[in-house]
């Protein structure tokens, strides 16, 4: 069976393109906004989209995402809104799309459950911030055409980074740089050695987030990956211009440069 | 079955509770420690300097202290109480700062940090990094920092730098989250001194074992003393540090019952309690899979009691095992009941115990009466309420 990210990261290879990820926090400002701002965001350049299912305590993630799951939680966004959302957009769009989440929301709805409400409500893809593949058992195995994305860190060992990319589907996602989710001012440098390290072990592609805030840092960035993330820095404008009507053309704004940065490189 | 004290399994597995439910970013520290303490575990230098602290720097052994008033008072069983109290910083929490400082040592790193509720594990923490001059940074709920100012000052006079949490609800989970931020951030030159038998894999396995010295310490003086095992242990219980600590070493001593007391706080209405097996659920927080406090969307609920100590979501994983097994039974205190215990304790035998450890003597003041006189009970009296005078005063003296 197929799916929306294969077909994707195919057809950005027969282009020679890299991909450019965005990451949104599902229900920030509200369901709707998440909804107009997906197809806003795939109208400028983004090829996949991930989407953090909120939770009360998001261990990975920095102060910009966590209060996004905060405003998000506030506005009263559950993970079967946020399927919801999904199914919505899927009148509109096939933009693949990755849910970001922690164990918790999940193991509450029925961790097979979820896979399979999610799967028909046309998600892609589902990455679990804290279920490292050591913990993969019969009761939390993957269910259906869904992607589970594994990461890898900087600090991750060699012998370890060939146990994850035999685990993991759809793409592995690089953290590139030690840290907790958000902006910073440069970049790592050694990300070259490290993305020929993880080549080594997996045909997948292998994109790059953490810390991405920038078409500059975007363009030096995307070279050596297949594609790259930008998160934190999203989330911000979407944090300032929550309330303004002009949300999404804001945001749009923001996030096209980035978007043909990556694409260019 | 397996014998308890083979557990956890090699990936800190309590059967179904535990693991290591961690951001990859953490995974290779944690596997890094497991080995480190692995090694620890086995050397005898290491167990030798290890002791030697815990006798001349932090005042092992306790006395095991037989409370002749209170037993006469309550009328029933024999009733001992474990004097963590009277240790250096005035907890139980030292037991597994020592152990964790002579780890990070080991290790080679330079900087510690720790989260901390009532305090007590903060001012442990900032004790040994003081005593190893080590740079310390410890997490703290602002919440808590108001109710436990004492402890705040100690902490910054022995050195360390307090830094207030104010996400959530501003207490011990909060204070978790951020310590874990910090450690994923500078996880190479940094070790993270959890303070309870909580999160990811060591932790819980690593901390029960730094505490075990309560246990196997009392066992031998109630031997000394009585000639016989104790009927009943009984201890508060947070994340359940000083719980195990006493608990494990009589696992297999079959006539021993244990009941571990959880904090009721208002009465069990959600938000208004921390007692995780009156009405939580299977989940997972901050690193292991155990009994919880969430909605039914598995968001974590806001806590309630008077005891920061004891004022979280979840419950380390052995002690959701334990119950499971039918090892260990657990009740709770509320906030009034504590209340009353520490104010009993301190008229009836001139100690003042803290908060977290008054819900200990709470389950006492409930069971001991329905129990005989040839019946014997031991308490971990875990820490001294020095901390808690003025938060005890402003509910009790006015």
């Amino acid at each position: 069976m197929t799916n929306r990210i294969d077909q994707k990261f195919a057809g950005l290879r027969a282009r020679g393109q890299k991909a450019f990820i965005a990451y949104i926090s599902a229900g920030d400002p509200n369901l709707v906004a998440t909804r107009a701002l997906t197809l806003a965001l795939e109208k400028a350049g983004v090829d996949i989209l991930e989407l953090g299912v909120p939770f009360s305590d998001p261990l990975a993630d920095g102060i910009v995402n966590q209060l996004a799951a905060q405003r998000a939680l506030e506005a009263g966004t559950t993970p079967r809104g946020v399927l919801d959302c999904v199914r919505e957009i899927r009148r509109e769009s096939q933009i693949p799309i990755v849910l970001y989440t922690y164990m918790n929301p999940l193991y509450a709805f029925g961790f097979e459950q979820f896979h399979r409400e999610a799967e028909a409500a046309g998600v892609d893809g589902l990455l679990i911030l804290d279920l490292p593949p050591d913990e993969d058992s019969a009761e939390l195995a993957n269910v259906g055409n869904i992607k589970r994305i594994r990461l890898i860190a900087p600090t991750t060992p060699p012998e370890r980074i060939a146990q994850i990319t035999a685990r993991a589907d759809g793409f592995i996602y690089y953290v590139s740089r030690e840290g907790v989710t958000g902006e910073q001012a440069s970049v790592a440098t050694s990300l070259d050695e490290r993305i020929a390290e993880i080549r080594k072990t997996t045909s997948l592609p292998i994109v790059v987030g953490f810390g991405v805030s920038n078409p500059e840092q975007a363009r030096e960035v995307a070279h050596a990956p297949d594609g790259v993330v930008v998160g934190s820095a999203i989330v911000k404008r979407i944090a300032e211009h929550g309330k303004s009507p002009d949300l999404v053309e804001r945001v749009a704004e923001f996030v096209s440069p980035l978007a043909q940065a990556v694409k260019q490189a | 079955m397996i014998a308890l004290e083979n557990l956890p399994d090699a990936h800190g597995h309590f059967g179904p509770y535990g693991g290591m439910f961690v951001p990859e970013t953490l995974m290779t520290a944690l596997n890094e420690l497991t080995a480190e303490y692995a090694k620890a575990r086995e050397d005898a230098a290491f167990q030798k300097e290890l002791a030697d602290l815990l006798h001349d720097f932090a005042g092992r052994p306790t006395p095991l202290y037989f409370a002749e008033r209170l037993t006469q008072e309550l009328g029933g069983a024999k009733i001992y109480l474990k004097r963590e109290d009277l240790l250096h910083t005035v907890a139980h929490k030292i037991n597994n700062a020592l152990g964790q400082i002579l780890l990070a040592k080991r290790m080679g790193k330079k900087r510690i940090i720790a989260e901390t509720g009532a305090g007590q594990h903060g001012v442990a923490t900032a004790t040994v990094a003081a005593r190893f001059g080590f740079e310390c940074v410890v997490y703290m709920g602002a919440v808590d920092m108001e109710r436990q100012a004492l402890n705040v000052a100690r902490m910054k006079f022995l050195g360390a730098k307090v830094v207030p949490v104010t996400a959530g609800q501003a207490t011990l989970k909060e204070a978790i989250n951020e310590a874990m931020r910090d450690w994923v951030t500078n996880v190479r030159t940094t070790h993270y001194i959890l303070g309870s038998a909580l999160g990811s894999h060591p932790y819980p396995m690593m901390v029960r074992d730094f505490h075990r010295v309560i246990g196997d310490e009392a066992r031998a003086q109630i031997l000394q003393k009585e000639n016989r095992l104790p009927d009943l242990l009984v201890a508060c219980v947070g994340g359940g540090s000083n719980a195990i600590g006493l608990f494990w070493p009589f696992l297999n001593d079959e006539s021993v019952k244990m009941i571990g007391i959880e904090a009721g706080g208002e009465g069990i209405s959600l938000g208004k309690h921390a007692a995780r097996f009156q009405g939580g659920k299977l989940g997972v927080l901050q690193g292991t899979k155990t009994y919880l406090l969430a909605d039914e969307n598995g968001q974590i609920q806001l806590t309630h009691s008077i005891s920061a100590g004891l004022d979280y979501a979840a419950i380390g994983p052995e002690h959701a095992y334990l119950r499971d097994a039918g090892r260990i039974d657990y009740d709770y205190a509320t906030d009034d009941e504590a209340l009353h215990a520490f104010r009993f304790l301190s008229q009836i035998e001139g100690i003042i115990p803290a908060l977290e450890s008054s819900h200990a003597i709470a389950g006492v003041i409930k069971l001991a009466p329905k129990m005989t006189r040839d019946q014997i009970i031991i308490a971990n009296l875990s820490g001294r309420g020095d901390k808690d005078v003025a938060q005890a005063a402003e509910r009790l003296l006015k």
